[in-house]
């Protein structure tokens, strides 16, 4: 398993220029939309042509500009799921997943029960996609994909059309689904969930360049990069001074904090997750190590925020916080939290975390 | 109401017959010359479909007799191609069947071809992206995908070029001009016969060719109707 994409594309308003390779079999490629993340995916498909580059998938190259290769992508044996999963809308399942085959009618025949069987598609063969549901008209697509015997997947956003409620159960059927699939799969999506879940190596994109590379984990651990940071769904940004090893000034928050690992010396800026901000009470302020109400620690605080509310929302699940400070710092606190809040009243400060911080370029 | 009855028992009904077989040549040839024109033009480059279209559109805005005018430039046997297609093949167009046919085709031609169009551009073009990635060649995906998703609007490009075929008058008079039996069409009867003051046979031929133009469009959209009533844009 290997893949190689190094392109080069001059698009409406920037140029594309993305360069990776992997060994993972589960890619995700995160970015806002019109950064040129579908652009990549369609590339290695072959349904767009890059300017400059080189595709390679497993030892196979599909593209390369100099030395005039560029396979069709009737050769390149990649499924791609589209978003809208384009299924062909005057056929039935049954001829949507024939479509692409070769061979005798018996073998096509035996193709289709198998696929139909595997994606459960029993009693549908007849329908049109028009006729199907989301969920359905998933797994049709998917099946037709498979039938095919695609040496690798490309998912293009494959969730971003579904509400709520469908979504989460459509991700785990395709997880299920993908599961046994020993080719790689590349994920491409706008929403951080989405590729944490689904890919153990990650890409982030920003206007057409790469913000990130890495094991996803890694990245949203530690995003170094502004953009990654803001694309797994960092809130929190302030301009950092750095003025030695282990203190920073945030600027744009006013605080300054000391930490106990080293500041790297790239630390441009500093990033904090909304949910990850501990609660002060000023009765509560000795320093010393405190608990939360279930008992398990709250971190090591390294700095504090004067806690001055500018409003506030409230969510299902959670309520939102935006405190003051030169910028807006959004607080988000989850419902399991809120007791504490009911019972104490509104915090005091709150304090940053020091594992939490993240040091951005 | 016998005298009627008397001019219809009598009627020369060679002009129905004579219409009828214009008309279907003349769709079929718009048909297929139709959607191969849309497909080429879809595809082309914005510059190119500009010029294309414009050609392409031109005998339907042009007065039909100014097409007829083209078509005799082209076809007479005193002018090059006229020539060369007389005495290679023996083939003659002016004052023939063959010219009934060549000036409905091109009069109606432009209805078959912006209806494809339009139906074709409305396309998604991920189903031709998903064909492409499941190894469908791209003339498959044309006649097995495109086509039969744009299936309503080639329908109704197809209805209407068989009426505007049908009722061709001005391009065909002068091409084909009047012979009865061979090149009389109905439009061209009706107008004879107005030369002569007889409405009534006038009438009758007007009341034929509506009844033929109503039933194809009602049988038309009866068949596109059903077929496309479960084809939902997923």
């Amino acid at each position: 398993m290997a893949v190689t994409v190094e392109i080069k594309k001059k698009l409406d308003n920037f140029r594309l220029d993305i360069s990776f390779r992997s060994d993972a079999r589960r890619i995700g490629i995160l970015g806002a939309s019109g950064c040129g993340k579908s652009m990549t995916l369609k590339s290695i498909a072959g349904i767009e042509l890059p300017d400059e580059g080189h595709i390679e998938v497993e030892g196979r190259i599909f593209f390369d500009k100099e030395k005039k290769i560029n396979l069709k992508p009737q050769l390149r044996n990649v499924g791609y799921l589209f978003q809208n999963y384009a299924l062909f809308p005057t056929m039935t399942v049954e001829k949507n997943i024939v479509a692409g085959l070769k061979g005798s009618r018996q073998e096509k025949e035996a193709r289709v029960r198998e696929m139909v069987e595997k994606f459960r598609l029993q009693g549908l063969e007849k329908r049109l996609p028009g006729q199907l549901s989301g969920g359905q008209q998933q797994r049709a697509a998917l099946a037709r994909i498979m039938a095919y015997e695609p040496g690798m997947i490309l998912l293009d956003e494959p969730f971003s059309a579904l509400d709520m409620y469908l979504k989460d159960q459509l991700q785990r059927e395709l997880a299920e689904m993908l599961e046994d699939y020993r080719g790689t799969v590349i994920v491409v999506s706008h929403n951080r969930d989405e590729v944490y879940r689904f890919s153990e190596e990650l890409l982030v994109i920003g206007q057409g360049e790469i913000e990130a590379a890495g094991e996803t984990k890694e990245i949203f651990r530690n995003p170094v990069s502004r953009e990654a940071a803001r694309l797994t769904g960092c809130k929190n940004f302030s301009k950092a001074r750095r003025i030695d090893a282990h203190t920073a000034e945030a600027e744009d928050w006013g605080v300054t904090l000391t930490t106990r690992r080293e500041i790297p010396e790239y630390t441009e800026y500093i990033g904090y997750r909304a949910h990850d901000f501990i609660p002060v009470w000023d009765t509560e302020r000795t320093g010393k190590n405190r608990t939360d109400s279930d008992g398990s620690p709250y971190g090591s605080p390294c700095g504090m925020l004067p806690f001055e509310l500018e409003s506030s929302a409230e969510l299902p699940f959670e309520k939102n916080y935006y405190i003051k400070t030169k910028v807006t710092v959004c607080w988000f606190v989850q419902r399991e939290r809120m007791q504490e809040l009911e019972e104490k009243g509104m915090p005091d400060y709150l304090a940053f975390d020091e594992e939490k911080l993240l040091f951005l370029r | 109401m016998e005298e009627i009855m008397q001019i219809v028992k009598d009627l020369d009904w060679s002009p129905l017959f004579i219409s009828l077989k214009t008309g279907a040549a003349a769709t079929f040839i718009s048909f297929f010359l139709g959607i191969f024109a849309a497909r080429k033009v879809v595809k082309a480059t914005p510059g190119k479909k500009a010029v294309i279209d414009g050609i392409l559109t031109l005998p339907m805005v042009l007065p039909p007799t100014a097409a007829g005018f083209f078509l005799l430039l082209l076809f007479s046997r005193r002018r090059p191609l006229g020539e060369f297609l007389f005495e290679q093949f023996d083939f003659k167009v002016v004052q023939t069947w063959i010219g009934c046919v060549i000036a409905a085709t091109v009069i109606a031609f432009p209805l078959m071809y912006r209806n494809a169009r339009a139906a074709m551009e409305q396309i998604d073009m991920n189903l031709v992206y998903a064909g492409r990635t499941l190894g469908m060649s791209d003339t498959k995906i044309f006649w097995t995908v495109i086509v039969p998703t744009a299936g309503p609007g080639i329908a109704s490009g197809t209805i209407l070029t068989f009426a505007r075929a049908l009722g061709e008058y001005g391009a065909t008079s002068m091409l084909a001009g009047n012979i009865p039996g061979k090149t009389g069409t109905i439009s061209q009867k009706i107008a004879m016969v107005i030369q002569d003051g007889d409405y009534l046979t006038a009438g009758i031929w007007t009341a034929v060719v509506m009844i033929i133009a109503f039933l194809v469009i009602f049988l038309m959209n009866l068949i596109s109707g059903k077929k496309m009533k479960h084809i939902g844009r997923w």
